[in-house]
C-alpha cells in the first residue's frame, strides 16, 4: 500500500510502528506464526486492480448497473413474491438512516431506538393480522413458512403437511428444504390438495386427506394466482378439528379489505413484509413474518428473536428486549428451535414506518385501490382476442392471463419491445391451463398504465 | 454522573449523553381521523366475498406523515450502535462505505424486479459473475452462490448440499451425522439439526481446541460432514485443520469452513487449499456491507467443482460475452430462500472488495491482528482483565476472549454492567461470548481495519476507569447506564407468559387492569 485507506485508519505507516513497538515486533508477519507454514498460501491473488477511487468505482459501478432495464422507467407487471409497490419516501429516509444501517446489536438501552421499532413491527403486524404474538422477521415468505411448518410438526407431533397443489413454485422449494428429504428421520411429508378451476382449494380432497397424521393445513389468501378464498374460516375449522394446525399465508397489503386470520380461526399466520414499503431490489427485498396467538403452545415454539416491552427501573418508562430468547439456537445450539440468524431487521424498521404512515384508512383506501385496478385491467384483458382471464373468480393484486394460442415467451419478447415486462410464464405449472400468464396489478398502476398494456397485448397475440 | 476518564489518551466522546426522547409507543401517537398516506378513490370497487372481508379496522395509529417520521428519527437517534465506538467481537465491523449505498438506491437496482427477461439484467448479474470471480480466486473454490440471507443461512445451505451430495451416492440414511466443535458459531450445529442431522460437538483442550485423537473417536461411516472455523472467536488457530479435513475426508464426510473470523486469515490462507470443499463468506461484516442490526445479509457459500452440481438455483454464469441464469441444473437443491439473493449487499460487498483489491484486503488482514495483539497488550495491564488460555502466549489472531471474573469476584460487577457502563461513554455494548460460556465473564473485542489507534485507547481507557469505579464505587456500575436513552431494563417479565408481550394488543391486554 502507497497511501493510506480512507477506510483505514491504522494505515498509516508511522501509526503501524508505533503498534509494532509496542508490541516489540519488527514486521507484522511474526503476529501471523500461529498459522503453519504449510497452511499458507503460495499463490498470489489474482485479482483486478484496486479501485480506491471513489470517483473512478462510482463510474464502475453506475456503468454496470445501468445496463439494468428497471421497472420504473419500463410498465412493470409482474410479481409473484416480489411485487412493484409505491415505497413512501419516508421509508426510505428512515431506513437510510446510519444508526440502525450499521448498528449490530448493542444492549435494551443502549440501542433503544432499533428495539422500540422492532417492537413497533411486531406490534402492527398482530393489529393487520389480529394476533397477539409475532416474532422478528425472518428471511422471506418461503423461510417464514417453513418455520412456521416446523412449529407445527412440534407443537402436534405429526410429520405431515398438506399445501395446495397449485402454489408458487419458489416458495415450495424452499419449504421442500425445510421439510427435509425423505431419508432423513425427521422428514416432513408434503401432501398436496387438490385445487379446483375456481383456484381455491377442492374440500372433498382435502377431507379424505386431513387425518390424525397431518400436523398442519397451509394455504393462501389471495392464493399464488391472486384467488381470494372465499371461506377461510371454513378451511382452518376443517384443520384444527383434524388436530392440525391452521397455517395461513396472507398479503399483509390486503389486510384493510380483507379479514384478518386471526379473526377467522387461523393459528399461525405468515406473509411477505416486502410489501410494507421495501423495494423489490431484484428480490433482495423479500421478508417473512410469522404471528400466532399469545399462547406457550405457540411462543415456545418460534425459531425467530422476540422482543418484548417492558419496564425500565424508572417510573414509566418503556424498554423493548428479548423474551425466549434461551430457545433460539444463539441460546441453545443445536438443542434450539431451527435456527435464526442475522435477517431481514432493517426492512424490519422501515415496515414499521410504512404501516403507521399508512393507518387503518390507508390500508382500506389501497386494499380497494388494488382490487378496483387489478380488476380492472383483468376485464380489459379479457375484452382482448385471444387472451382471457377467468372473472368469476375474486382476486387480489394478481390474476391468471390465459392466452389462446400465443406463446408466453413470445408475448413477453414483444411487450418488453414496447417498454413492458409482461406477466410472469406460468405455463405448465400447477393448477394452470394452457399458456398462461400471471399478471400483477397495484396501487402504481394507472388506468392509462392498462390501456397501454392493452395496446401492446392486442398487438402482441395477433 | 460520569466522572472524567483518568488515564485517558485523548477526549472523544467525553460528556457523552444519549438522547432522551421518551418516544411513546407509535400506537400511543394515534389520533382518529389523521392521516399519513392518501389513495386515489376508485369509481367502483368489486366486492369481495362475506367471509372473507375485514371487519373490524386493524389497529394501526392514525397519525400524519410527519408525526410518522419524527417517531422514528427519535428512534433511530436513541440507537447508539457505531455512532461512537464498536469493537463488537465476532461480527468484524468495518466501515460500510457510503459508496455502496449510493450504488444500491438508484432505480437502476431497487426498481429490479427479479423475473424480468435477463437481457434487462445484465448489469446485477455481471456484478454477480464478479464478485463470483473475485470469491473464487480468494478462497480457492470453483463456484459461489449469493442465495443466502446470511451466514446462518449458508450453513444452512452446507447441510442441504450435504444431504444432496450424499443423497446423490446412496449413503444419506447412513451418513446422519455432522461433527462441529464448541467454539464454532452456534448457527453449524443449530442447521445441521434443523436439516436432520445428529450434531456431535466437539470440547475445547489444553491447546484451545479439540484434539485429533477427539476427533477420530467420532468419525466414521455414519459422518455426512464437518462443520466449523479457524480461527476461533479466542483467536485461536488450529493448526491441525488440515490433518482434521483428511481425517473426515478419509471417512467420506465434507469439509465446511464458516469463515466468519475470516479477517486475520484472509489473503494468507484459501479454504480450498486447506482441503475444504465449501466456505462461507459474510458479505455484511467481512466484506464491508452493513450490518443493518441483523440483515438484510448474504452468506456467500462457495464450493468445489464436485459440490457445484448441488448448489441452490439459479447460478449466474457467464455466457459468451455475457451473462445468463442457469436454473436447468437437475441436481440442485433447489431454494433456500426466494429468488437469487440480497442483490443490495452483494452489490455493496463488490465495491468494498474493488476498493480494496488484493493489496487492501493484505492490509486489512495485517491491522486487525496487529490491532488486537495491541489491544491485548494493553489489556494485559488492566486489572482485573485476563485472558483466555493464558498459558498460550502466541500472538493471537484478530480477536482475542477476555474476562472480568476477577472483577466480578471482587466487586460483584458483572461483565454486563461492566458493558452497560461502557455505553454511557458512547461505546457501543461489549461483545460477550456466544452460549455455552466456555471462559466466565466474557467479552470479546475486535478492532478490524477500521478503527483507529486512537478509537482503540479510547475504548481501552473507559474500560479501565470503569473497572477502577467498580472497585470504588459498585453501585454507580451496577445501576448503569445513566446517560443511556432510557433506564435499566427491569427483566422480569420478559420472560413470563403472563407478562411478556410482543405486540402492542398483548400488552393492553395483559395490563388491562392498570390501563
Amino acid at each position: 500500500m502507497t497511501k493510506a485507506h480512507p477506510w483505514m485508519a491504522n494505515s498509516v505507516q508511522g501509526i503501524k510502528d508505533e503498534m509494532m513497538a509496542a508490541l516489540g515486533v519488527d514486521n507484522v508477519d511474526q503476529l501471523f506464526a500461529q498459522i503453519p507454514a504449510d497452511h499458507l498460501t503460495s499463490r498470489p491473488f489474482d485479482l483486478p486492480p484496486q479501485l480506491a477511487s471513489e470517483v473512478e468505482l462510482a463510474r464502475h459501478l453506475d456503468d454496470l448497473l445501468s445496463k439494468n432495464a428497471n421497472a420504473a422507467d419500463n410498465l412493470c407487471f409482474l410479481g409473484a413474491g416480489a411485487w412493484p409497490h409505491y415505497v413512501p419516501a419516508i421509508c426510505d429516509e428512515v431506513a437510510s438512516r446510519s444508526e440502525w444501517v450499521t448498528s449490530v446489536f448493542g444492549s435494551p438501552t443502549s440501542d433503544h431506538g432499533r428495539n422500540q421499532a422492532w417492537f413497533e413491527f411486531c406490534a402492527q403486524i398482530g393489529a393487520l393480522v389480529e394476533m397477539d404474538f409475532v416474532g422478528l422477521p425472518v428471511y422471506s415468505w418461503g423461510c417464514a413458512i417453513g418455520h412456521a411448518v416446523r412449529m407445527a410438526s412440534r407443537t402436534t407431533g405429526r410429520q405431515k403437511v398438506a399445501v395446495p397443489a397449485a402454489m408458487d413454485p419458489e416458495r415450495l422449494s424452499v419449504l421442500r428444504n425445510y421439510c427435509e428429504p425423505a431419508e432423513m428421520a425427521s422428514h416432513i411429508e408434503i401432501v398436496e390438495i387438490a385445487v379446483g378451476p375456481d383456484g381455491r382449494i377442492d374440500r372433498d380432497d382435502l377431507a379424505a386427506k386431513l387425518d390424525e397424521t397431518v400436523a398442519a393445513l397451509y394455504f393462501e389468501t389471495p392464493s399464488c394466482h391472486g384467488v381470494i378464498e372465499a371461506d377461510p374460516a371454513g378451511l382452518c375449522a376443517a384443520a384444527t378439528a383434524a388436530g392440525a394446525e391452521a397455517i395461513v399465508g396472507v398479503d399483509p397489503l390486503s389486510l384493510g379489505v380483507l379479514a384478518a386470520p386471526g379473526s377467522y380461526g387461523a393459528t399461525i399466520a405468515v406473509g411477505p413484509t416486502q410489501p410494507l414499503g421495501i423495494h423489490m431490489n431484484c428480490g433482495g427485498g423479500v421478508g417473512g413474518f410469522i404471528a400466532s396467538p399469545d399462547e406457550e403452545r405457540y411462543a415456545r415454539e418460534y425459531p425467530t428473536l422476540n422482543i418484548s416491552i417492558t419496564e425500565t427501573v424508572a417510573e414509566g418508562e418503556y424498554g423493548f428486549g428479548l423474551t425466549l430468547f434461551h430457545q433460539s439456537s444463539y441460546g441453545s445450539r443445536d438443542k434450539g428451535k431451527d435456527w435464526t440468524g442475522n435477517s431481514v431487521y432493517l426492512w424490519a424498521v422501515a415496515n414499521a414506518v410504512y404501516m403507521s404512515a399508512m393507518g387503518p384508512e390507508g390500508f382500506r383506501e389501497i386494499g380497494n385501490l388494488i382490487l378496483a385496478r387489478a380488476r380492472h385491467a383483468a376485464e380489459s384483458i379479457d375484452a382482448i382476442d385471444g387472451c382471457s382471464v377467468d372473472l368469476s373468480r375474486p382476486f387480489f393484486k394478481e390474476f391468471v392471463v390465459q392466452f389462446d394460442a400465443a406463446d408466453v415467451a413470445k408475448v413477453n419478447q414483444a411487450l418488453l419491445a414496447d417498454g413492458i415486462f409482461g406477466g410472469k410464464d406460468i405455463t405448465g405449472e400447477p393448477g394452470v391451463v394452457g399458456n398462461a400468464a400471471l399478471f400483477c396489478v397495484t396501487e402504481i398502476h394507472t388506468e392509462a398504465d392498462i390501456e397501454r398494456l392493452c395496446v401492446a397485448l392486442r398487438e402482441a397475440v395477433q | 454522573m460520569t466522572a472524567p476518564i483518568s488515564n485517558r489518551s485523548k477526549a472523544r466522546f467525553e460528556g457523552y449523553h444519549a438522547a432522551r426522547w421518551a418516544e411513546p409507543v407509535v400506537m400511543e401517537l394515534s389520533h382518529p381521523g389523521r392521516r399519513g398516506a392518501l389513495f386515489a378513490k376508485p369509481e367502483s370497487v368489486p366486492s369481495v366475498p362475506e367471509g372473507a372481508r375485514r371487519g373490524k379496522a386493524p389497529e394501526l395509529p392514525e397519525m400524519t406523515e410527519h408525526d410518522a417520521l419524527r417517531h422514528y428519527l427519535h428512534l433511530s437517534q436513541m440507537t447508539l450502535g457505531m455512532m461512537g465506538v464498536s469493537l463488537f467481537g465476532t461480527c468484524t465491523m468495518k466501515y460500510n462505505p457510503r459508496i455502496g449505498e449510493r450504488a444500491v438506491a438508484g432505480k437502476g437496482l431497487a426498481e429490479v424486479h427479479p423475473y424480468q427477461p435477463p437481457e434487462t439484467l445484465q448489469g446485477i448479474m455481471e456484478i454477480y459473475a464478479n464478485f463470483n470471480d473475485f470469491l473464487c480466486e480468494v478462497s480457492g473454490m470453483d463456484q459461489f452462490v449469493f442465495q443466502a440471507g446470511g451466514g446462518a443461512d449458508a450453513a444452512y445451505t452446507h447441510a442441504c448440499v450435504t444431504r444432496a451430495y450424499h443423497a446423490s451416492r446412496g449413503e444419506l440414511e447412513q451418513r446422519d451425522q455432522i461433527i462441529t466443535t464448541i467454539q464454532t458459531h452456534p448457527c453449524s450445529p443449530a442447521t445441521a439439526n434443523t436439516a436432520g442431522f445428529e450434531v456431535i460437538t466437539l470440547t475445547l483442550e489444553e491447546n484451545g481446541y479439540p484434539s485429533v485423537e477427539q476427533l477420530k473417536s467420532v468419525v466414521g461411516p455414519r459422518t455426512a460432514a464437518l462443520m466449523v472455523n479457524n480461527p476461533d472467536d479466542m483467536g485461536i488457530y488450529n493448526p491441525d485443520i488440515k490433518e482434521w479435513v483428511r481425517i473426515v475426508h478419509e471417512a467420506g464426510g465434507l469439509c465446511f469452513y464458516d469463515h466468519a473470523n475470516f479477517n486475520g486469515v484472509m489473503t494468507r490462507l484459501r479454504a480450498r487449499e486447506l482441503g475444504f470443499d465449501a466456505c462461507m463468506y459474510m458479505l455484511h461484516k467481512t466484506f464491508g456491507a452493513p450490518k443493518g442490526g441483523g440483515g438484510p445479509a448474504v452468506g456467500a457459500y462457495g464450493c468445489s467443482a464436485e459440490l457445484a452440481p448441488f448448489l441452490p438455483s439459479p447460478l449466474v454464469v457467464r455466457d459468451g460475452d455475457g451473462v445468463r441464469l442457469d436454473e436447468n441444473r437437475p441436481q440442485s437443491i433447489g431454494k433456500i430462500r426466494e429468488f437469487w439473493g440480497n442483490a443490495p449487499q452483494v452489490v455493496k460487498a463488490y465495491a468494498w472488495a474493488r476498493a480494496m483489491g488484493a493489496e487492501g484486503l493484505r492490509e486489512a488482514a495485517d491491522l486487525s491482528v496487529l490491532a488486537n495483539n495491541y489491544m491485548d497488550k494493553r489489556l494485559s495491564k488492566v486489572a482485573g482483565v485476563s485472558r483466555s488460555h493464558e498459558h498460550i502466549d502466541a500472538w493471537r489472531m484478530e480477536m482475542t476472549r477476555h474476562s472480568v471474573e476477577q472483577v466480578t469476584k471482587d466487586t460483584g460487577c458483572t461483565v454486563v454492567d461492566i458493558a452497560n457502563r461502557m455505553t454511557d461513554f458512547g461505546i457501543d455494548a461489549l461483545w460477550l461470548s456466544h452460549e455455552p460460556w466456555v471462559v466466565p465473564e466474557p467479552f470479546t473485542p475486535e478492532a478490524g481495519e477500521l478503527w483507529s489507534k486512537e478509537d482503540i485507547d479510547y475504548w481501552i481507557d473507559v474500560l479501565e476507569h470503569v473497572i477502577r469505579e467498580a472497585y470504588d464505587d459498585p453501585e454507580m456500575v451496577k445501576t448503569a447506564p445513566h446517560k443511556g436513552a432510557i433506564h435499566q431494563l427491569k427483566g422480569d417479565a420478559l420472560e413470563d407468559p403472563d407478562r411478556w408481550a410482543t405486540t402492542w394488543r398483548a400488552y393492553l391486554r395483559k395490563n388491562a387492569s392498570k390501563t
